[in-house]
């Protein structure tokens, strides 16, 4: 295969994720192995409560796995500092921005942060970069307006071109369609297939609009009770995998089209 | 950049206000000086009518220092707190740090007679005042922090914020009742707020303190524009949270509590000024900000100052009541006619 010599960008080895407590530790999931590739648009699946947001939680290192190694770059995820896995890995996140008095220009040139010295002066290089990751999110006419001004599906698009200016090798992204219209779900997704193809980065997220992730992702982790199942959608659907994504009694998945269905 | 361009005219017309107002001020006062003397003194002559000599160089000039470093200071607290706690109406006396400032010195003034004479000696004295109000104003600051850390509601912080300040109000009346009159006077006037007590020994010493909390301001720059994006945004962007906040916390406590200290307690400078200057200047960056702050603060209380003057008259009106007709109404402007405030 020829995936098979693309650069990893993201490994894990026997990873077990969940929470630990004063009294217990609760497991979500364990022994994922996930091998991410340069180029990739990864979509992450699975119900809700399944542990989708512990998943990307441990792999951006804002918490702690329980067992087993995550590396970027094969370089082991706790051994970055904060400003280099800063310039490796960037973050969309569901929550909105605290100050919506910034301009999108602004907010984009925040992803420069971890470039820019003590007082967060942009260079030359900087501005080339935020300005074409408005360019290449289309979003250069909403430059100058600022984000209170702005639709959900303009926003979201400002914040992934806030995580292209900080220009690393991977983008997690964690639901980046909710509260989109149809048209802006496909859009948004359109897009983030757009960019891996143009700038060869890996760009990991989850959602709940499997249809759409089925049609445009390279790969995809499904997440059930079961375990966790990562291959291309093709392979997927002919293991079956998406057959027990929810409970049978009311959802069927229609392999012919590849998509759910309601059990009338 | 666009941005920079637009600015250094507004830049260069709020540094020439600043400068007319300062000129302004020391020229006002309850005694008459011809501004031909005022210009005369200030660029080191002598003049023949000494007492004229020393109000403006001993008490004029100074006063007018005071009101800017006390109207930039407060300011640029106002505008780090809105920032750091993601809330528009953050402020010194809003989030209680005024108030905390307020105890430490009311248990000064007053506390020494109840707790017993012992401390007196060592109490009594202005840098007594600076310690307590600086250390009140922390402590509170303090305090805010570790509850916003655990309950996310912003109201929840400027709630607080207000118990502070009813605290305070409590223990200073139950203080009042076993203190004397002079000392009962004294607070009150201290809760006046004035800008003309220092002399200039003092004035170097809070000069000194107010550069100190300057520098913490400045030094957070990065990392206020960072904290704009929420703090889960700022940790993804390799910021190092509890530093940039300590920092934040020491330069307004540094900056509020000392200013507290020296010329009481002023409302509303600290948040009507960052909202006023939002107005103007037309972006988040705290860059751009800072300064602006620091200029509009600083005219806004030489202005205040002016007023509270009452020219030509005997009279001087407490600054903080001036402040406070000012600056409320046009924080109520702002809230009717933008609908929200954003920061």
């Amino acid at each position: 295969m020829k995936e098979e010599n693309r650069h990893t960008i993201l490994e894990t080895k026997g990873l077990s994720i969940g929470y630990t407590s004063k009294r217990a530790v609760t497991s979500i999931a364990s022994n994922i192995n996930l091998e991410l590739h340069e180029g990739e648009l990864v979509g992450l699946v699975g119900a809700n409560g399944i542990g989708k947001s512990t998943l990307l939680r441990t792999l951006t290192r804002v918490q702690q796995p329980l067992k087993g190694n995550i590396s970027i770059h094969s370089k082991i995820l706790n051994t970055y500092n904060s400003i280099d896995l800063a310039k490796v890995l960037s973050l969309v996140l569901t929550e909105t921005v605290a100050s919506k008095n910034l301009s999108v220009f602004e907010l984009v040139a925040l992803g420069r942060q971890p470039y820019t010295n003590w007082v967060g002066n942009l260079s030359e290089t900087d501005i080339d970069i935020v300005n074409s990751a408005l360019a290449q999110t289309n979003i250069q006419e909403l430059k100058h307006k600022k984000c209170y001004e702005l639709s959900d599906g303009q926003l979201q698009k400002v914040m992934i071109a806030r995580a292209l200016s900080q220009d690393t090798s991977i983008i997690v992204l964690d639901e980046p369609t909710t509260h989109l219209d149809m048209y802006h779900k496909a859009y948004i997704l359109k897009l983030l297939q757009k960019l891996t193809k143009e700038t060869n980065k890996t760009i990991l997220f989850s959602s709940h609009e499997i249809d759409l992730a089925i049609q445009l992702c390279d790969k995809l982790i499904v997440m059930t009770k079961d375990g966790i199942v990562t291959d291309s959608p093709k392979n997927l659907i002919q293991q079956g995998a998406f057959n027990s994504l929810f409970p049978k009694d009311l959802i069927i998945f229609d392999e012919v089209t590849g998509s759910f269905r309601v059990n009338k | 950049m666009p941005n920079t361009k637009t600015y250094k005219t507004a830049f260069l017309v709020l540094a020439t206000l600043l400068i007319a107002f300062f000129f302004l001020n020391i020229s006002l006062g309850s005694v008459h000086i011809p501004t031909k003397d005022i210009f005369n003194s200030l660029l080191g002559g002598a003049l023949e009518n000494k007492s004229w000599q020393y109000i403006i160089q001993d008490y004029r000039l100074p006063k007018a220092i005071t009101a800017i470093i006390v109207g930039s200071g407060l300011g640029i607290s106002g505008l780090l707190m809105q920032t750091l706690f993601r809330n528009p109406l953050a402020g010194p006396f809003v989030l209680g740090i005024t108030s905390g400032a307020s105890l430490g010195v009311a248990l000064v003034i007053m506390g020494t007679s109840a707790l017993g004479g012992i401390f007196t000696a060592v109490l009594i004295s202005k840098w007594s005042y600076v310690l307590a109000a600086s250390l009140g104003s922390f402590l509170v600051l303090l305090t805010v922090l570790i509850v916003s850390s655990r309950v996310r509601d912003t109201m929840a912080i400027l709630i607080i914020g207000l118990m502070f300040g009813s605290i305070t109000a409590a223990v200073v009346s139950v203080l009042s009742y076993f203190s004397s009159a002079e000392e009962l006077q004294q607070y009150i006037f201290w809760g006046f707020g004035s800008l003309g007590n220092l002399q200039w020994d003092e004035l170097k010493i809070f000069f000194a303190i107010y550069c100190i909390g300057i520098v913490f301001s400045i030094a957070s720059i990065k990392g206020l524009n960072t904290l704009l994006l929420g703090e889960n945004y700022a940790k993804s962007l390799g910021l190092n949270i509890k530093q940039s906040r300590l920092i934040i916390i020491i330069a307004t406590s540094l900056l509020a509590g000392t200013i507290t200290a020296f010329a009481g307690p002023i409302a509303f400078i600290g948040l009507a000024i960052p909202h006023i200057t939002r107005q103007v200047f037309h972006t988040s960056n705290h860059k751009v900000l800072l300064p602006a702050v620091f200029l509009f603060g600083a005219i806004v209380m030489l202005v205040c100052d002016s007023i509270a003057q009452l020219p030509n008259t005997d009279y001087t009106l407490p600054i903080n009541a001036i402040t406070s007709l000012i600056g409320a109404p046009v924080v109520v402007w702002l809230l009717v006619r933008k609908k929200k405030m954003l920061f």
